[in-house]
C-alpha cells in the first residue's frame, strides 16, 4: 500500500456493509452518504442520525501547565473551563491568522483534549508541541487512539439513555464526561456540529464497532439512520457553523470572520498572535470588514463557494459555502458581504451563478435554530 | 441496477431511445443519477433549441455539487420534461422513466453510442 492511500476509520468495513457511498475527505476514505442525504439530513432534524467522525484530530495536552500552555497556545481563556466543559476556540498565527478553529474538552485538572479538524490536525499538533517549549506540557498525538462517533437529533438523548448510567441530564451543552456506554468507555460529550441536540462519543477505535451496533439498535424504534459527511455540511450550514476552509482560513483573523468575541484579551499572560489580532480588533471597530450573512434564493438554482455576490452590478461579496437546504426548501448560502449591504432585509442582492445574477435575501444567520 | 436492453448510451452517462418518428427521447443513467446525490435542480434545453452531439446543453444541480448535461445526439429539441423542472428528484427515482429530460428530432448520431451490455462494462454498473 503506497503512502497516498487513504486513512480507514475503524468503521470502514461496516460503512461499506451498509452500502455507503464514500469519499475522500483530508486524506480519509469516508462515507459521504448511504442513501439519499437529502433524508439523512431530515432524520437529524426530526429524529436521530448517526455519524462516524474518526477523521477528526484528537490532541492530548497533560501535565501541572497544560492549561497554561493553551492559554498561550490559543486565543481563548482555556484555564477558566471548569472540569467536564468544553469550549470552543481557536488558534491563530503570530499574524492572527486563523490555523483553525478547536474544541478544547477539559477531562481533569491537568489534562485537556484538543479537538482539530481533519484536514489541520498535523498543523495544530505541530503548533501545539512548538508552543509547548518552556511549558511544563505534554503534548500527544492521540488521533490513532480514538474512534469518534455522533448521535445527533431530537431523540439521542432517548437513544444515549437506554446505553448508559451517566447522568445524561446533569450533562450540559458543551460539557463531556467519561462513563461507559453499551459496555464500552467512552468519554461522553454533548457537542455536535448540526444544530440540533446530540453527543460525542470518543472511544478506542476497537470498540467502535460495538457501539455503532448499540446505537443503530438502540435507535432503529425512533428512525435512527447512518448519516455521511454530505448531510452533516447541510447541518452546519443551516446552523450558521463555520467550516474551515470556508468560512475561515489562514488569511482571516477571527474578528474578519465575524468571530472575535473567542478572543480573550483579559485572560492571563501573553498567547500567540496577541499584537495582531488587537490590531485587527481596532481595525475591525474602525472600518468595518466584510460581515458574514445568511443568503436565501428566492430562485432554485445553488450558489457554491467562491461565487461573487453582487449589487448593482458590482462585486460586494463572495460565497463561502452554499447548498440546498431541505429544512427551508430553498438554496442557502454563508457569505462574506461588504458591510454596507449585510444588514438583513438589504434590497438588490444577488449571486453571479455562472454569468446569471440570481437574486437573494440577506437574511441573519442561522438559517435555523432548534426549539428548546 | 440494471440497464435497460432497448436503450443506447454515451459515455457522458445519458440513454437514448430508439427514435420514433425522427424523436429520440434523453436521460441520464442510474448509475450517473446516483453519483450525482440528490438531483435538486434542471436546466434543461428549450424547445426549439438545437443541440450538438457532445456538447452541453443543459446543467444537473444536486446537493454537493453541479454537472454539466450533454447531447448525445444531434437534433432539434421538441419537448423538455416539465416534471422534471418542477421535482428534480425525478431524475433520482425514475432516471429511466419519468426522469427522463428531452426528446429531441436526431439530425445526427454519433457512432460510439454504447449497447445496454457495453455501458454496463464501461461503467461497472
Amino acid at each position: 500500500m503506497s503512502s497516498n492511500a487513504p486513512r480507514l476509520t475503524a468503521l470502514d468495513a461496516l460503512h461499506r456493509s451498509l452500502g455507503a457511498t464514500m469519499t475522500d475527505f483530508a486524506g480519509w476514505d469516508m462515507p459521504l452518504r448511504y442513501g439519499s442525504e437529502r433524508d439523512e439530513h431530515l432524520a437529524v432534524r426530526t429524529r436521530a442520525g448517526l455519524f462516524d467522525l474518526s477523521h477528526m484530530g484528537e490532541i492530548t495536552v497533560t501535565g501541572p501547565q497544560a492549561a497554561a500552555l493553551l492559554n498561550h497556545a490559543l486565543v481563548g481563556n482555556i484555564a477558566s473551563v471548569g472540569v467536564g466543559r468544553a469550549r470552543y476556540t481557536m488558534i491563530c498565527r503570530e499574524d492572527g491568522g486563523i490555523l483553525d478553529d478547536l474544541i478544547v474538552y477539559r477531562l481533569a485538572e491537568n489534562e485537556y483534549m484538543v479537538v482539530a479538524n481533519a484536514s489541520n490536525a498535523q498543523v495544530v499538533l505541530d503548533a501545539l508541541a512548538e508552543r509547548a517549549a518552556g511549558f511544563d506540557a505534554l503534548v500527544r498525538d492521540d488521533r490513532d487512539a480514538y474512534a469518534l462517533i455522533a448521535v445527533q437529533g431530537p431523540e439521542s438523548p432517548g437513544i444515549l439513555k437506554s446505553l448508559t448510567d451517566a447522568d445524561l441530564d446533569g450533562l450540559k451543552y458543551y460539557a463531556g464526561l467519561p462513563g461507559t456506554v453499551a459496555g464500552v468507555p467512552a468519554l461522553i460529550a454533548r457537542t455536535g456540529y448540526t444544530g440540533e441536540d446530540g453527543f460525542e462519543l470518543f472511544v478506542a477505535p476497537s470498540d467502535a464497532e460495538k457501539l455503532w451496533q448499540a446505537l443503530t439498535d438502540a435507535g432503529a424504534p425512533v428512525g435512527l439512520v447512518p448519516c455521511g459527511l454530505s448531510c452533516r455540511d447541510t447541518l452546519r450550514l443551516e446552523a450558521g457553523m463555520p467550516l474551515y476552509g470556508h468560512e475561515l482560513t489562514t488569511s482571516l483573523t477571527p474578528f474578519d470572520a465575524g468571530l472575535g468575541r473567542v478572543v480573550k484579551f483579559e485572560k492571563e499572560g501573553d498567547f500567540v498572535g496577541r499584537a495582531a489580532l488587537q490590531e485587527a480588533a481596532s481595525r475591525a471597530e474602525e472600518n468595518p470588514p466584510r460581515v458574514l450573512v445568511g443568503l436565501v434564493a428566492e430562485g432554485r438554482r445553488v450558489p457554491r463557494a467562491g461565487y461573487p455576490v453582487v449589487a448593482d452590478g458590482k462585486v460586494i461579496g463572495e460565497v463561502t459555502s452554499g447548498a440546498p437546504s431541505p429544512t427551508l426548501g430553498k438554496p442557502i448560502a454563508m457569505a462574506y458581504v461588504d458591510a454596507a449591504h449585510a444588514a438583513p432585509g438589504t434590497a438588490g442582492v444577488g449571486v453571479d451563478i455562472r454569468g446569471s445574477h440570481e437574486p437573494y435575501e440577506v437574511v441573519a444567520l442561522p438559517f435555523y435554530k432548534r426549539q428548546k | 441496477m440494471s440497464n435497460p436492453q432497448q436503450l443506447r448510451y454515451s459515455k457522458e452517462h445519458e440513454w437514448l431511445s430508439v427514435a420514433e418518428d425522427g424523436v429520440s427521447t434523453v436521460g441520464i443513467t442510474e448509475f450517473a443519477a446516483n453519483a450525482l446525490g440528490d438531483v435538486v435542480y434542471a436546466q434543461l434545453p428549450e424547445v426549439g433549441d438545437t443541440v450538438t452531439a457532445g456538447e452541453t446543453c443543459g446543467e444537473l444541480e444536486s446537493t454537493k455539487s453541479v454537472s454539466d448535461l450533454y447531447a448525445p445526439v444531434t437534433g432539434e429539441v421538441v419537448e423538455a420534461n416539465q416534471d422534471v423542472v418542477d421535482d428534480p428528484s425525478l431524475v433520482n427515482s425514475a432516471p429511466f422513466e419519468g426522469g427522463w429530460l428531452f426528446k429531441v428530432r436526431v439530425t445526427d448520431e454519433p457512432a460510439d453510442l454504447l449497447s445496454a451490455d457495453e455501458y454496463t462494462e464501461f461503467s461497472g454498473s
